[in-house]
């Protein structure tokens, strides 16, 4: 095999194929959605009237929304996507969910906070390069959220490994709240206030939006989200995929004793699980960070168990299920958010209730997601 | 008690024996004396209040450990909750409250108890049953306007015990309505489930203003019901006025608390009783089945469904009752006290005290609420009294003025929770009073292969308990 084809090859098995197949995600869950959007929209053409003099036709408002629905669907997907990766690696290797995560997430955004303003104190942020700038924020969280993944698994969940189930869990619970006290003091400490507003209008660059139609524009961290993420999928894809050390993590995910027969180290791959999948939800944190335009010890929660919904909606364990997952919840969210004001008898406060239920609603009538098979257990 | 313990026990020694009683009495006096006689001027008084207060708490632990009979181990222990506590109480109803909180919150405990220590399913959304409970009496009695105000269903306050077992049926049906769907998740599915249909419910509640107004939304309800005091209450508060000249501002206001206390009192006894009761019959066997191999106890022919639809069901129920009792209480209702935090502190309580174990969960509701609501807030009042007097420790030369305000040990609960959850897991993962099964279980899982000449201890025919190999 000749080094072009070989390159043509790698080319395509790692960058070009799992792209394609997120383009098709995204594409066939827009679609998707869309398509139910477009149904409900003619259901309820004129819904309950909000207040006699407006008569809305939802049909035409929702064509009017529908790419602004999608991007923001679609972003707020990816972010979801990235985070549920964490949840879905750490259950692949080790059956437990990590509880912690929405945490270690939390801790990724204050991490880009800190740097930032960090930047600006310097007063380096405005003449910093914006992309050099993101780049740094994320490399610093996944760095950090990171070795903190490491280090939780290390004290907290490594000794009780052959405990019954619910105890992981339980101190899973417990490193949450000790971590979001735990940042709440050192951040009020050293500023004075936890919920850190992120300097970003200190950088024109992240607050643009580009004009990608007539009447449709795209804001830099929608793109900037959109990218990063990307990116990190397809890294990760080629990691579990491709290297010696994903391979491990693949063996031990399957079965532990054999893999550790096979001269495997279990605890090693099980610390690089940790690692990566904190190092994805440190970079989401940063990420979210960007689009909300703020963090607080408390803002890894909702994110944090919605991503878990996304992961459970593409099965959990399952990479490629997570992403699907991600994309697709965070389009339902999108498209709630943007029809329910419309309903005026319920309004957007509902739209949280309604993501609990499209997870237990999945629970009841697909448990294993949907890409993933079914485990039995073992006895 | 089995044979093995009598050998075991130490030559019996009246002297010895009733020399202990005497030194846990004296303790307990000691304790209650200086709670009374404490004056809340001094610097160092939050300090004695709280360690004397959660001392005297939890004697009642020592007081079951002695090795006297039964039945002066009930006559102290109903002192000490019929005549001690009261009379704290009226010397200064902070500690009413406490003792009423500490109530609510271990009948609670004992409900999450049944679904996570005796069924084995992780239930994190436990206090939406509380929330039911309470938004029950809040709905029907609040002076809020709402639609039920509007169109004229009101309940009159002496529905309240109505309204007690109204809600332990409508929270039971809400735990069966929360298990029919889960019933085929396990472990940590059904963790995060139940944490999902929390929130829901505490989100329905909190929007529950549109589009009819139920709930008053985010404002929550006020100015609900009181119950009709029974009569001999307000004798017994009479009488204490009177006898001890007691300079009491409103008598009624005693007197609710009194009431309020001896209710709690009540309902955990009852429920003590039924979790009991349940964990030694049929049906504590069968989730004890369950909790221990769901497809082992199938195959046995443990109605699965029926027995975990049972334990939702019991345990939402106790939250059910105790809600009503807390917005009756209390007064006002608002849907984030109902938040996730509320489940995670009443789960603390059933695993700091011991996962199926009645006695470690009660002792549990007494540590963890204490912590939460007495010595966090001794330990910040104490600190801000060492701040005002510019205290310094001698050695480090530590100046408490230095004492950052954003470090307020009372606001850092999560922080200590956090902390007592992972080390209790750590270091005792069956709690501070083991459940004697749970301890058996908990005690034979170790690496050494097993002896396969002797018995193990599940097997064998003494209920020995926690004595495993050495049996």
């Amino acid at each position: 095999m000749t080094f072009s084809t070989r390159a043509a090859n790698w080319t395509w098995t790692y960058i070009l194929r799992p792209f394609l197949q997120i383009l098709l995600f995204v594409l066939g869950s827009a679609a998707l959605m869309s398509v139910i959007a477009v149904i409900v929209s003619l259901i309820f053409r004129t819904p309950a009237s909000r207040g006699a003099t407006l008569e809305i036709d939802l049909f035409e408002q929702l064509l009017k929304q529908l790419p602004d629905t999608l991007i923001d669907g679609i972003t707020i997907g990816f972010l979801y996507a990235v985070i549920a990766l964490g949840y879905t690696m750490v259950y692949g290797v080790l059956k437990f969910i990590n509880f912690a995560h929405s945490e270690i997430f939390m801790v990724g955004g204050v991490i880009g906070f800190e740097v930032m303003i960090r930047l600006r104190d310097g007063s380096l942020l405005t003449t910093f390069p914006p992309v050099l700038l993101v780049i740094l924020m994320i490399v610093a969280a996944m760095a950090f959220s990171g070795t903190l993944a490491v280090v939780i698994e290390r004290f907290a969940y490594r000794p009780l490994r052959n405990a019954p189930r619910l105890v992981p869990l339980i101190s899973a619970i417990g490193i949450s709240l000790f971590l979001q006290d735990a940042v709440r003091a050192l951040e009020g400490l050293g500023r004075n206030q936890f919920n850190l507003a992120y300097p970003t209008d200190s950088v024109p660059f992240l607050t643009q939006r580009l004009p990608i139609g007539p009447t449709v524009t795209i804001s830099v961290t929608a793109i900037i989200i959109v990218i990063s993420a990307i990116i990190m999928v397809l890294g990760l894809n080629y990691f579990v995929n491709a290297t010696k050390i994903g391979k491990g993590i693949r063996a031990v995910s399957q079965d532990q004793a054999t893999a550790s027969l096979m001269g495997i180290d279990v605890n090693q791959m099980i610390a690089i699980t940790f690692l990566v999948g904190g190092a994805l939800g440190g970079a989401a944190g940063v990420l979210f960070g960007l689009k909300a335009g703020n963090i607080s010890p408390f803002s890894g929660f909702i994110p944090g168990l919605k991503a878990f919904t996304a992961a459970v909606l593409g099965g959990i364990g399952n990479i490629t299920g997570a992403l699907l997952g991600g994309i697709l919840l965070g389009l339902i969210e999108a498209f709630f958010s943007s029809l329910l004001p419309f309903f005026p008898s319920f309004g957007t406060s509902y739209s949280d209730i309604f993501a609990f239920m499209i997870l237990i609603l999945i629970l009841i009538f697909r448990p294993t997601g949907l890409l993933g098979q079914r485990v039995d257990e073992k006895v | 008690m089995t044979v093995q313990q009598t050998i075991n026990a130490p030559p019996d020694n009246l002297l010895r024996r009733y020399g202990i009683l005497a030194a846990v009495i004296i303790f307990v006096a000691a304790m209650f004396l200086i709670l009374i006689t404490m004056d809340n001027s001094l610097t160092f008084s939050p300090l004695w209040t709280a360690l004397a207060f959660p001392a005297l708490a939890i004697s009642p632990f020592l007081i079951l450990r002695l090795n006297v009979s039964r039945q002066i181990k009930a006559f102290l222990i109903l002192i000490m909750l019929l005549i001690l506590m009261p009379v704290l109480g009226v010397h200064d109803s902070f500690y009413f409250t406490l003792a009423t909180q500490i109530g609510i919150f271990a009948a609670m405990a004992l409900g999450l108890n049944i679904v996570v220590g005796f069924a084995g399913l992780l239930d994190l959304g436990y206090v939406a049953f509380f929330a039911v409970g309470a938004y029950l009496w809040g709905i029907f009695t609040s002076q809020t306007d709402n639609y039920i105000h509007a169109i004229g269903l009101t309940a009159p306050a002496w529905m309240f015990y109505v309204f007690l077992f109204l809600a332990v049926i409508v929270a039971a049906f809400a735990g069966i309505l929360l298990g029919l769907p889960v019933l085929r998740l396990r472990g940590d599915y059904l963790a995060i489930v139940t944490l999902g249909f929390g929130e829901m419910i505490r989100i329905l509640f909190k929007n529950l203003d549109h589009p009819v107004n139920i709930t008053n939304g985010t404002l929550g309800l006020d100015g609900l019901a009181s119950p009709p005091l029974p009569p001999f209450i307000g004798s017994i508060t009479d009488w204490l006025v009177t006898t001890f000249k007691l300079e009491v501002g409103n008598p009624q206001v005693l007197a609710y608390q009194l009431f309020f206390y001896l209710l709690v009192l009540a309902i955990c006894g009852a429920a003590i009783l039924v979790a009991g009761r349940l964990d030694d019959s049929p049906i504590g066997r069968a989730w004890t089945a369950i909790r221990e191999d769901e497809t082992a106890a199938l195959a046995m022919g443990v109605p699965l469904v029926r027995m975990k639809l049972l334990a939702f069901a019991m345990g939402a129920s106790f939250a059910g009752a105790m809600g009503v009792v807390f917005a009756a209480k209390f007064k006002s209702l608002t849907p984030d006290a109902f938040d996730f935090n509320q489940s995670i502190f009443i789960l603390a309580i059933v695993i700091v005290g011991g996962m199926g174990s009645i006695r470690g969960v009660l002792l549990g509701a007494i540590v963890v609420s204490l912590l939460n609501l007495q010595i966090l807030q001794s330990l910040s009042s104490l600190i801000n009294n060492l701040k005002n007097q510019n205290a310094v420790i001698p050695v480090i030369n530590f100046a408490f003025k230095d004492w950052p305000n954003q470090l307020a040990v009372e606001n850092y609960q999560r922080f200590v929770f956090g902390i007592l959850l992972i080390v209790i897991v750590l270091f005792r993962p069956a709690g501070i009073l083991p459940a004697s099964r749970r301890k058996t279980e908990l005690e034979d899982r170790d690496d050494v292969p097993p002896d396969l000449t002797e018995i193990p201890p599940d097997m064998s025919l003494t209920e020995s308990g926690g004595d495993g190999h050495a049996a």
